[in-house]
């Protein structure tokens, strides 16, 4: 039940452009691929403490490629 | 540039070499986003499109159907094609240039030279020592980028003095004098075809041998290829970084407060260098118009040179709160530095890491300075953007 309220990220693969803003306001919850795309860690659910890092990757994506639910 | 006619209306007659925009062109943006968003000019072969907006620049940069990326640089005349790829390619033969490049710029390779660039940054402050006068661009800004990535080419870092001059052949003269431009191409490769021989002979494990390497559709690249991305590197990675690190520079120089905070805050450093890279972007692109469009208001005709001012974009109000302010702990800042949608800046892990380094160095070695009073900064002409003489007093 709790899960179904967790914020989850992703990111919209055919938008991100690997301007890796992601990886470095949120390091714990992005990482970059060998192409420097951005990935999510694990499945996406952000820990407890880490959401304002989550918003703040949302609000850096130059390319709107970060997505946040569960807000 | 000297000998320009001067600018009466810019919103008509724009000019990006004029003087006043080279010293401060902030206000000039700031009225044409006001009264006329979309500023033309006829100085330009087939003229000339600036946009101030920043939902204009993004559209434009996301269109290739309409704006071509094969012309990169607005100029008074234009130049044979030249592909350098993947920055002057559109779809579909932009994807496979550009994936052939990502995995050498991507963070993870780019990592592995903090360690090289920090040597660089120390050596250069050893060489300033204890001096009370020295030159912030000159001394130390614009050796930065020209070491590291001749240490990525794997050629003599004594070169610096001519990739100098071709940037400033190909960038600032080239725009009047497509002569200087060309003359610049020629040089570059020639250098460059001698680089090439050397190594397939021996090959290293630097970017020329990995371009040599590389396949493109199963097989080898072309030397135009080859050639055409090579000097794209280089004229690419030089004096735009050293214009980021030159106006970050001058920025804590000129505002003790900023820099007294960075001093006693580095864990900022990391937030202050995107505020720098918005508040004083280096790099101003270029497209072609390919098809007939409208946009702002304005129709676009095709030939017609857009110069996309992503410098302009990044101090747009409508994007951004304060837009005019550089606030150092700006935290929600998805600038447009690096250019938007499929040509994002391939070096722009390599120009924060450089950029990150300097001031991370200088700060350490020098943390009160400020810009010399009675001398003064100048700033470079055009398409990029930073000081190129930035005299420092350093406060022992």
């Amino acid at each position: 039940m709790s899960d179904a309220k967790a914020m989850h990220v992703s990111i919209a693969a055919d938008r991100c452009q690997g301007h890796n803003r992601c990886c470095l306001v949120a390091p714990e919850l992005f990482e970059s691929d060998d192409e420097g795309h951005a990935n999510v860690r694990g499945d996406g659910v952000v820990p407890a403490g880490l959401e304002q890092k989550a918003r703040l990757a949302l609000a850096n994506c130059p390319e709107h490629a970060v997505r946040l639910t569960g807000v | 540039m000297d000998g320009r006619t001067p600018v009466e209306d810019w919103a008509i007659d724009f000019d990006h070499f004029d003087s006043q925009w080279t010293n401060n062109p902030y206000p000039i943006w700031d009225d044409l986003r006001n009264r006329c968003p979309v500023a033309t000019s006829q100085r330009f072969e087939d003229g000339a499109y600036f946009p101030t907006r920043y939902d204009d620049v993004r559209e434009i940069a996301y269109d290739s159907e309409h704006f071509s990326s094969r012309r990169v640089i607005v100029r008074e005349h234009k130049l044979p094609l030249m592909p350098g790829p993947p920055i002057t390619s559109d779809p579909p033969e932009h994807t496979p240039a550009r994936k052939l490049l990502l995995p050498a710029f991507a963070p993870k390779q780019i990592a592995k030279l903090e360690e090289r660039t920090r040597a660089i940054c120390r050596s250069l402050l050893d060489a300033i020592g204890d001096v009370a006068e020295c030159d912030g661009a000159v001394d130390y800004a614009q050796h930065i980028p020209v070491r590291v990535i001749a240490h990525m080419l794997g050629v003599p870092e004594d070169d610096g003095d001519r990739f100098r001059k071709w940037i400033q052949q190909v960038l600032i003269e080239g725009v009047r004098d497509p002569a200087a431009a060309m003359q610049a191409v020629g040089e570059m490769n020639v250098y460059f075809n001698a680089q090439i021989e050397l190594r397939r002979a021996n090959p290293g494990d630097d970017l020329i041998s990995y371009l040599l390497a590389a396949e493109f559709d199963g097989n080898a690249l072309s030397e135009a290829h080859i050639l055409g991305t090579l000097r794209l590197i280089l004229i690419a990675g030089i004096d735009t970084t050293w214009s980021g690190i030159g106006a970050s520079l001058w920025h804590l120089a000129a505002h003790a407060e900023d820099r007294a905070r960075l001093v006693a805050e580095p864990g900022l450093l990391p937030t202050a260098i995107e505020e720098f890279l918005r508040a004083y972007s280096p790099v101003t692109m270029a497209r072609e118009v390919v098809k007939e469009t409208a946009l702002g208001g304005c129709p676009f005709k095709p030939g017609g040179q857009v110069l996309l001012s992503f410098p302009a974009a990044n101090r747009d109000p409508a994007k951004f709160a304060d837009a005019d302010r550089v606030l150092i702990d700006r935290a929600e800042n998805p600038h447009a530095a690096f250019g938007l949608g499929r040509h994002r800046c391939l070096g722009s892990n390599l120009a924060r890491l450089e950029m990150t380094i300097a001031m991370e160095e200088w700060l350490a070695r020098f943390p009160d300075f400020t810009v010399t009073q009675g001398k003064q900064t100048t700033w470079s002409e055009g398409t990029v953007r930073g000081p190129r003489r930035l005299p420092i007093t350093i406060k022992r």
